[in-house]
């Protein structure tokens, strides 16, 4: 058997220590070693976006990393999202448009979305796209999330925004 | 799902990959991962080591050396899409990592790892084509530098040697009176090309006076159009002279076709994108 190799990494804000098998991925550790289970999988191919988490502030499929890659990063998953008990902006979103349905892609898309949003305050539909393009949802036809997004996106500028009651 | 077993090595250095390599001929780089990782999920490919080179320093950044643009092999897709440099002086890189996969794989996946793995379908090799761009290639026998010309030599498969590694991407500053542009049928679900045409112009008044025309995912491997850039040049690029050059550019049976695109779908779409690369270069030009 190959050796474990010693990492060491912080997920959302806390010191993680551990020895992994070099074929560990990043979403094992995260899932299986660390119990984050809000990270999800949904695929064997690195298509579907459901496993993503930020490393060092990036969108990053963690299906498609071994843990050993992410070794000193600094990991960000849907679990780390919410700041002193306020959820997120593009969690509010999801929730006040009614951006999911089964909600299995719905943690990847948010991460996905909040990586967008830390890097364009302002897009566009199109651009929003664009953005999700590597994350497949198969239930809500997507018209919702991008809704989703662009209510974060008003709210991350300090406009007023409106629910789907209103 | 979990790959195979195998043994981790990162290193700082290239002559410490190049040793690695040398001592474990079974050993694979790891760049991005981002077509090794599924590979190896799939079975596709089992190496018994890796060697992690996204952290040694000299294969990162973008630079200016004189006429030339010099681009460390472990460069992301993200970093050069983004690059104020390139989008100046090379605008057609960022333009072609902009619609490659996804933001997440453009986070991790690198030029270098691209170039080496030569997937038929990867959106680059066109450009490096079109551009005229070299690969520096490092081995224990020191280094030499290949022209795109004679780096994609078939399926997956490349002028770089076993123990040899990538280490850099040199592209020539745009020069006045340079346009370029990349047109790509992409496949709906993967994003890579079923057809891709990047073209270079060189215009003076009016008229093409150098042309380059490189093609991806049509064939086993990237290649240049070359009977099309000698039709074209000396000539104005407008709809009549593009819409004669570009006519049976390619014969169906040198061509890849499968259930999504066939050979002969694959050949006239070379025609469409050749004719819209060439058009939108001169446009820019
Ligand atoms: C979901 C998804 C969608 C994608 N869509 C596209 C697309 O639309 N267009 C496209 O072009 N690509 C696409 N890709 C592929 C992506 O661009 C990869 O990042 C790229 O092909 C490989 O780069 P890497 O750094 O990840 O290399 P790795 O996967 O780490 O390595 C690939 C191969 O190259 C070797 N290698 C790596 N670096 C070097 C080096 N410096 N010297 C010598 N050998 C080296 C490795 O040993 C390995 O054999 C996609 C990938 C995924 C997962
Ligand atoms: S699980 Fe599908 S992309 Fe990672
Ligand atoms: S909400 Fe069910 S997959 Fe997206």
């Amino acid at each position: 058997m190959a050796d474990k190799v010693r990492i060491r990494m912080t997920v959302n804000g806390l010191e993680q220590r551990g020895e992994v098998e070099p074929r560990m991925l990043l979403v094992h550790y995260l899932r299986e070693t660390l119990g984050l289970t809000g990270t999800h999988i949904g695929c064997d191919t690195s298509q579907c976006g459901a496993c993503v988490v930020h490393v060092d502030g990036q969108a990053v499929k963690s299906c498609t990393l071994f843990a050993v890659q992410a070794d000193g990063s600094s990991v960000t998953t849907i679990e780390g999202l919410v700041k002193d008990g306020q959820y997120h902006p593009v969690q509010e979103g999801f929730w006040e448009k009614h951006g999911l349905q089964c909600g299995f892609c719905t943690p990847g898309m948010i991460m996905a979305a909040a990586d967008l949003l830390n890097k364009n305050s302002n897009p566009t539909d199109a651009e929003i796209r664009h953005a999700l393009e590597g994350n497949l949802c198969r239930c809500t036809g997507y018209q919702n999330i991008v809704l989703a997004v662009q209510y974060a996106a008003a709210k991350m500028r300090g406009e007023p925004v409106t629910g789907a009651a209103d | 799902m979990y790959t195979n077993q195998f043994s981790y090595h990162r290193v700082n250095t290239v002559q410490e990959a190049i040793s690695l390599l040398q001592k474990n001929p079974d050993a694979r780089l790891l760049a991005g991962g981002h077509s090794l990782i599924p590979a190896m999920k799939l079975r596709l490919s089992d190496p018994s080591a890796l060697v992690d080179i996204s952290r040694v320093a000299e294969l990162k950044g973008i630079r200016q050396r004189g006429n030339t643009l010099v681009i460390g092999a472990m460069t992301t897709h993200s970093e050069i899409e983004d690059s104020a440099l390139l989008k100046q002086l090379c605008p057609l890189l960022p333009e072609v990592a902009h619609i490659i996969g996804d933001p997440a794989v453009r986070n991790r996946g690198t030029l270098g790892g691209s170039l080496a793995h030569a997937d038929p379908a990867a959106d680059y090799p066109a450009s490096m084509l079109a551009l005229g761009a070299s690969m520096k290639i490092v081995g224990s026998n020191g280094d030499r530098v290949v022209d795109a010309d004679n780096f994609f030599t078939g399926m997956f498969a490349t002028a770089i040697g076993s123990g040899e590694i990538l280490t850099e991407i040199h592209v020539p500053v745009k020069t006045a009176g340079v346009g370029m542009a990349y047109e790509t049928m992409m496949h709906p679900a993967s994003r890579y090309a079923i057809v891709g045409v990047a073209a270079m112009v060189r215009m003076s008044g009016g008229v093409c006076q150098e042309a380059r025309v490189g093609m991806t995912g049509a064939g086993h491997h990237a290649m240049r159009l070359s009977g099309l850039e000698a039709a074209v040049t000396g000539k104005p690029l407008d709809a009549a002279t593009l819409s004669a050059a570009c006519k049976s550019l390619v014969r169906p049976a040198d061509l890849l076709g499968d259930h999504f695109a066939s050979a002969d779908y694959r050949a006239h779409l070379v025609d469409v994108y050749a004719q819209r690369a060439l058009a939108a270069a001169a446009g820019k030009a």
